[in-house]
């Protein structure tokens, strides 16, 4: 019974790391049909950026307060560079898919080898309050901290998400956005705004999955991003392009099965398997669990 | 007296398609003007090009002008917030919204959105405020796409096939409606209930293979059977007769004479 709690809250945690990638990656492409491979990239800022602050920032630490906001600061780095690739690389390719895709690749593959450059391409030990490195006995079950803060952290973005479709203005034209972007305009409405808006939202959602990710993982390395990314578009695709929600279940349901296959089947056979939900995903339901909406 | 829109030599062309071939019209400051035509005559595609809706793949040509302001290379939002109302084709309202968020939508900064005419115009929008627009019937999903419209004050309404899908009663009730926002603001219609257009329009436009075929007074249009069935492909001879007028007014025998 404690195996298969441990299993559970630690697939939880994973599926939280997935949902806070997924979730931003899930937005910009329901509303502003971008497929944004440089999304990793916002991920690692935020975790390098946690890890630099931590060590440099004056204010900043491994503790306490300190911590709380050298997370801050990467996530607000990871929201800045998630802001400029929108303004600068992504808004002058809409509606040009091709150059988009390449533009973002190219982007991913040179963040990770300027993270390389500059910090190497070993992976650093993370710093981290003491009390994310132990656990917590739960129905039997010693569960690691980190899961169980990656887990609220994802509710929390889950719920704020949810609050700020629900209940702003710009949620508003994002959930219609997501719908017919083209009438949106047609009402005179900028959705350009929108679009950054929603790029700002992915990137502090990547980023905070980067520093807690860390924390998760006990170490930064510069492909971390990459390597999260190709589950968090798995994430998206099962969970249905545009849909918080839907990527909220589909989440879950690629971090729990991951999880138990490889814990009682062979140690990466959890993958496969999750590959294998996404074919059969996209050969029953092409349009995933929710479909496209922004849900609110 | 001046058109509230003047369009000279308008062309577009889409995916190598010459869509629009040098058409020119103007829409009187008052009432409305039809743009008619055949199916694929580019009606539609005028009305987008119009309010800056032509596909990122296409390329327009030629001048649109609202009063002294050039429309074209403006984006839509602009033009839109510049007094350029659009009802599209299909209503596209936001399905998985209620109808009070997408009535929302349409307010705007620093103006008071015009609800009570546009309950006044649609009670039933005022009652189903929290129903999902998806959920509404074809006739209800129009109404809220024109009442969306009418929130703020408009220059021009450019309104597609309004009546497209719908039973014969909410054709009455549409039409109704649209006289009655002709009254206050000029509306260029493209509409093929020919019953419809001799209720509404004053003057018309006729596309054919992407040019003006005809332009004039819309009635005298409709009473030329053979310009009509030739210019459109059916006659108007069915709707043009006093008695046929009165038929539009009664739900049960309004007919759609699709061109």
């Amino acid at each position: 019974m404690g195996t298969v709690i441990l299993l559970t809250l630690t697939g939880l945690g994973l599926a939280a790391l997935y949902f806070l990638v997924a979730s931003g990656l899930s937005l910009v492409f329901g509303l502003a049909d971008v497929l944004n491979f440089a999304h990793g990239l916002f991920l690692g800022v935020g975790a390098y950026g946690t890890w630099w602050a931590a060590g440099n920032l004056p204010g900043a630490g491994p503790d306490g307060f300190g911590f709380v906001f050298a997370v801050a600061f990467g996530v607000a780095a990871g929201t800045l560079v998630a802001i400029l690739v929108e303004l600068v690389l992504i808004r002058p390719l809409y509606s040009r898919t091709i150059e988009q895709v390449l533009v973002t690749v190219g982007l991913s593959l040179a963040g990770v080898a300027l993270l390389q450059a500059t910090w190497g391409a070993d992976a650093r030990p993370f710093p981290r309050p003491d009390w994310t490195r132990q656990v917590t006995g739960i129905l039997g079950a010693q569960v690691p901290n980190g899961g169980l803060l990656l887990i609220i952290a994802a509710v929390l973005v889950l719920g704020a998400i949810l609050a700020f479709l629900r209940w702003t203005r710009y949620g508003l034209v994002i959930r219609a956005g997501v719908e017919n972007r083209e009438m949106v305009t047609a009402l005179g409405i900028d959705v350009r705004k929108a679009f950054t808006l929603v790029f700002a939202i992915g990137g502090a959602a990547a980023a905070l999955a980067g520093a807690l990710g860390g924390v998760y993982f006990g170490t930064v390395s510069p492909g971390q991003g990459g390597s999260l990314l190709i589950f968090a578009f798995i994430v998206v695709v099962i969970g249905g392009m545009g849909s918080v929600v839907g990527s909220a279940y589909a989440s879950v349901v690629v971090g729990l099965v991951q999880q138990f296959v490889n814990y009682y089947g062979t140690s990466g056979l959890g993958d496969i398997c999750v590959v294998g939900l996404l074919a059969v995903v996209l050969l029953l339901r092409p349009q995933g669990i929710a479909g496209k909406v922004a849900t609110a | 007296m001046e058109p509230v829109l003047s369009v000279e030599d308008l062309s577009v062309r889409i995916s190598g398609l010459h869509i629009l071939q040098g058409v020119s019209f103007t829409v009187a400051p008052t009432g409305v003007t039809v743009l008619l035509g055949r199916n694929g005559v580019g009606k539609t595609t005028t009305l987008r090009a119009i309010v800056g809706l032509t596909p990122p793949t296409g390329e327009v040509r030629g001048t649109i002008r609202m009063g002294a302001q050039s429309l074209l290379a403006r984006p839509t939002h602009r033009l839109v917030r510049g007094g350029l109302g659009y009802v599209p084709e299909d209503r596209c309202v936001f399905a998985g919204l209620t109808v009070a968020e997408n009535l929302r939508l349409a307010e705007r900064r620093g103006t008071t959105p015009a609800y009570d005419k546009v309950f006044a115009l649609f009670p039933e929008l005022d009652r189903r405020g929290r129903q999902r627009a998806g959920s509404l019937s074809g006739g209800q999903q129009q109404m809220l796409a024109i009442g969306r419209v009418l929130l703020n004050d408009n220059r021009l309404l450019l309104v597609d096939e309004p009546t497209k899908g719908l039973a014969p009663k909410v054709v009455t009730e549409v039409a109704e409606v649209l006289e009655r926002v002709a009254e206050s603001v000029p509306v260029l219609l493209v509409e093929q209930n020919l019953a419809v257009v001799r209720r509404l329009a004053r003057d018309a436009v006729v596309l054919a293979a992407g040019k003006v075929a005809w332009t004039g007074d819309a009635h005298e249009l409709l009473l030329e059977t053979a310009l009509t069935k030739s210019l459109l492909g059916v006659g108007s001879a069915e709707v043009s007769t006093p008695s046929a007028r009165s038929e539009l007014a009664s739900p049960a025998v309004a007919r759609k004479d699709q061109l």
